[in-house]
């Protein structure tokens, strides 16, 4: 075990870290509450993890390049309420997703081309974004929510393939999706190069401004994605939906290990942070602890996380 | 053993950096009322010199005597103590600021802790602008300014510490003739207060105007101390370059073939001017000349990464746009750059990472990182290159100098480039490493490729060119063979004026 450890660079372990956190979480839960190590109860919280850790994912994207991206709350509650008239309309349900989908990834492009062309640094652009996207969801819905789907559409909520709620699955193919693309394609590698040391990546021939578009597009659409996932929940779209859900992204991203100043970060990282984030409030909920004190202590992982981060870097450099 | 009639000695100045003897024996002495000009080449240790004098870096030995007393100066904040004031290229002033609250800021006149007392402020800040004899109103924003006005705040800066040593680095250098003029008055007239004052400039002409007495640094080396009077324009530049040229770079002289870039009447948004020039295959280029003269712009147009405001350049003949770092890669030419820690690395990438990166396609099949690849082409660079590191996997950082420059040229030689261009090749890689680049240079030109050296290294750059243009200005200030250039003709076109009237 030893040797395994020295092995390892402090990225790993640090992997290793947030892993064990996270075991040592449902064990806690587990002696403190008889309801929490069940089949069903665990299935409850990957469902319920499921719409953060799909978001979380273009998060991850975003700040690997030492960017930021809140907006992704707002461009949910937008591209929901526009897949739902297009639902409503009695259009086929592919074209009602298609279209949400469409909206979230052009959200997400405008972010880009913000950063990119417009030269915004990110906080400032998606700042922006999260006003405009959620004010736009508000005005065409006039703040009513879009209710009543027919049941295929929820079945990407309520369904089971294998006993395998459907979110879950979503949230699975989108990990395997982003996994691959960051570790075997040019895309991954332009990511980690262009948040690493963006002068050097430029001077390595790469266009710096496609990437990045393309990076704040599929935030964007995994954002709507997050929409299809929560509206066929609810069983209607809302247009004050995903409000602080940027927060809760950011905060599964970098409990996950990756940097905020670029470079560095997994998606299997920002996956346990999620799971710790929707383990935390299932666990807290579990032994009763009202919702405004698992605020609190949701903010004093975040910050303890980062602490341990920097702190362990330092000491070990 | 101290000479009272010196209001600065500093003696035996000693700096080690780690793997550079930065000062070495150094002397300097002021008296007061002088302008002493320090002259040396770029890396002389001027501004070493100048850092420990100002409390920005310790020494390693040696001694400061002020006023004939053994001094040792602890930090920026002890130098101010001790009346010594520093005027860097880049001001340190807060352009949203008044002029008085920039002079006295942190030192605010107060009624009592907390609340500024504002007519004094000014009219101490006033009094010392009028003591200057400069036209600024104490009230006015920084940023109103100009460069040279801003340079007077700075002076005012300075004086308002009561500064009795006043170090100006290069305050020429973005001055027009006629600030210069006013900053020579003023110059003249902190003489006459008394001040001392260390010029650091590579303008001679100027020298001769304003200097007392000049010291020549040379490699970290004390090389002399005399009045300006008795020196001329030929024996300062002798001073700074005469070197002896007994090193053994490892220079082998390929085959020259046909040219593979031709520059035509090249201009850059008025940074760099009418630049034309030929390079070979099998040809080591050199490019000389002062810092700012334009040598790393270039190095960046030809890279693709400054916009070309008009003029033509050829590759093989014909003619290319060259739009971005990517365009010139996809012709065959590559960048080292002067900073690999900045520019040349992504540091938290790890060694085959960095090699791929430029030419990424190469390795990638259906879409996907053919790792198998990837992993043998580093590995066979490493080999290749000697690149001393644990693996492949090794992250940049922590690899030395050296190494990193190493990982760097194998970026480009792994994308098949055909020429590339090195800025300042071996700045901060040990000697053993250095001569490893200059055979690695001289296995390109072998293989056919053709290198633009730029280098502020007098021994590298006469050592391992075939030609050298020298820049200055933002032109190409000459043109010499490799069998006739020498030191001090290359110091002359770097510095120019009177070559030119003499031409």
């Amino acid at each position: 075990m030893k040797q395994l450890f020295n092995q390892l660079n402090f990225d790993q372990m640090r992997q290793f870290g947030t892993f064990f956190g996270l075991l040592a979480l449902c064990i806690l839960f587990t002696i403190l509450s008889p309801h929490f190590f069940t089949t069903s109860n665990l299935l409850n919280v990957a469902q319920q993890s499921a719409i953060i850790a799909v978001i979380s994912v273009g998060m991850t994207f975003v700040i690997i390049t030492a960017g930021i991206d809140l907006s992704v709350g707002s461009v949910l509650a937008f591209s929901g309420v526009v897949m739902a008239s297009v639902l409503h309309s009695g259009l086929p349900i592919p074209i009602g997703i298609l279209v949400g989908l469409a909206v979230g990834f052009s959200c997400g492009l405008v972010n880009g081309m913000l950063v990119t062309y417009g030269k915004i640094p990110p906080f400032i652009a998606t700042l922006g974004m999260m006003s405009i996207a959620r004010g736009a969801g508000l005005w065409y819905t006039d703040g009513r929510p879009i209710s009543g789907f027919d049941d295929t559409f929820r079945f990407l909520a309520n369904g089971e393939i294998f006993h395998i709620p459907v979110p879950v699955i979503i949230m699975i193919l989108v990990y395997i999706a982003a996994h691959f693309i960051l570790t075997r394609t040019k895309m991954g590698r332009y990511t980690y190069a262009i948040g690493g040391n963006v002068d050097a990546a430029r001077l390595s021939g790469i266009n710096i401004k496609l990437y990045l578009n393309i990076i704040y597009g599929v935030a964007g659409l995994l954002s709507a994605l997050a929409a299809v996932m929560l509206t066929a929940r609810l069983n209607s779209a809302q247009p004050i939906a995903g409000i602080m859900y940027e927060l809760d992204a950011i905060a599964a991203t970098v409990i996950g290990g990756t940097s905020l100043f670029g470079g560095k970060g997994t998606v299997i990282g920002t996956l346990i942070g999620a799971l710790i984030i929707g383990v935390l409030r299932n666990g807290l909920n579990l032994l009763g602890v009202s919702s405004f004190i698992q605020q609190i202590v949701i903010g004093s992982v975040i910050i303890g996380a980062i602490l341990l981060d920097t702190n362990l870097k330092n000491s070990k450099s | 053993m101290t000479n009272s009639g010196y209001i600065l000695e500093m003696h035996n100045i000693r700096k080690e950096f780690p793997g550079v003897l930065a000062l070495d024996d150094v002397q300097l002495t002021l008296k007061k009322g002088e302008v002493h000009v320090l002259l040396g080449e770029n890396g002389a240790g001027k501004s070493t010199l100048m850092k420990i004098l100002s409390g920005a870096y310790s020494k390693d030995s040696g001694e400061i005597f002020i006023d004939g007393s053994l001094t040792e100066i602890q930090s920026p904040a002890h130098a101010q103590e001790l009346g010594i004031g520093i005027i860097y290229q880049e001001f340190n002033l807060n352009p949203y600021l008044s002029v008085a609250e920039n002079i006295f800021l942190g030192r605010e006149p107060v009624y009592f802790p907390g609340i500024i007392h504002w007519d004094r402020l000014y009219r101490e800040a006033q009094s010392i602008l009028d003591s200057l004899n400069v036209n600024i109103n104490a009230k006015q924003k920084v940023e109103s300014l100009g460069v040279a006005m801003q340079q007077m705040v700075e002076v005012a800066k300075a004086l308002s510490l009561k500064a009795r040593i006043l170090i100006m680095d290069e305050p020429t250098a973005s001055l027009s003739n006629k600030e210069i003029e006013s900053l020579f008055k003023t110059i003249m007239h902190l003489k006459q207060q008394g001040v001392a004052i260390v010029y650091i400039s590579h303008r001679l002409v100027e020298i001769f105007e304003i200097g007392d007495r000049v010291t020549v640094l040379r490699d970290g080396k004390y090389i002399g101390t005399k009045p300006v009077s008795q020196l001329t324009r030929e024996e300062m530049i002798k001073m700074m370059v005469n070197r002896d040229l007994d090193d053994q770079i490892p220079k082998v002289k390929a085959e020259i073939g046909e040219i593979v870039l031709q520059v035509d009447n090249l201009n850059v948004n008025n940074r760099l001017k009418e630049i034309s020039f030929k390079l070979r295959k099998g040809e080591v280029l050199g490019i000389s000349g002062l810092m700012g003269a334009g040598r790393t712009r270039l190095a960046k147009t030809l890279f693709g990464d400054e916009i070309i405001t008009s003029g033509r350049i050829l590759i093989d003949g014909r003619e290319v746009t060259l739009k971005s770092p990517r365009d010139a890669i996809n012709v065959g030419i590559g960048l080292v750059t002067e900073d690999r820690k900045s520019e040349g690395l992504i540091l938290d990438l790890s060694v085959k990472h960095n090699i791929s990166l430029p030419n990424i396609n190469k390795f990638i099949k259906g879409g996907v990182l053919n790792f198998k690849k990837e992993n043998a082409v580093a590995d066979e660079y490493i080999g290749k290159l000697k690149i001393r590191t644990p693996s492949r996997n090794q992250n940049t950082i922590y690899l030395s100098g050296g190494n990193q420059q190493k990982v760097v040229l194998s970026k480009w030689l792994c994308s098949d480039t055909k020429i590339f261009i090195f800025d300042e090749p071996t700045r901060g890689i040990d000697v053993g490493a250095k001569t490893e680049i200059y055979q690695l240079m001289n296995r390109l030109t072998a293989n056919g490729a053709a290198i633009i050296m730029i280098s502020s290294e007098m021994p590298e750059i006469l050592g391992m060119s075939d030609r050298i243009l020298v820049m200055r200005d933002g032109r190409i200030a000459g043109e010499l063979s490799d069998s006739e250039a020498t030191q001090e003709k290359l110091m002359n076109l770097a510095l120019g004026e009177p070559y030119e009237a003499a031409v």
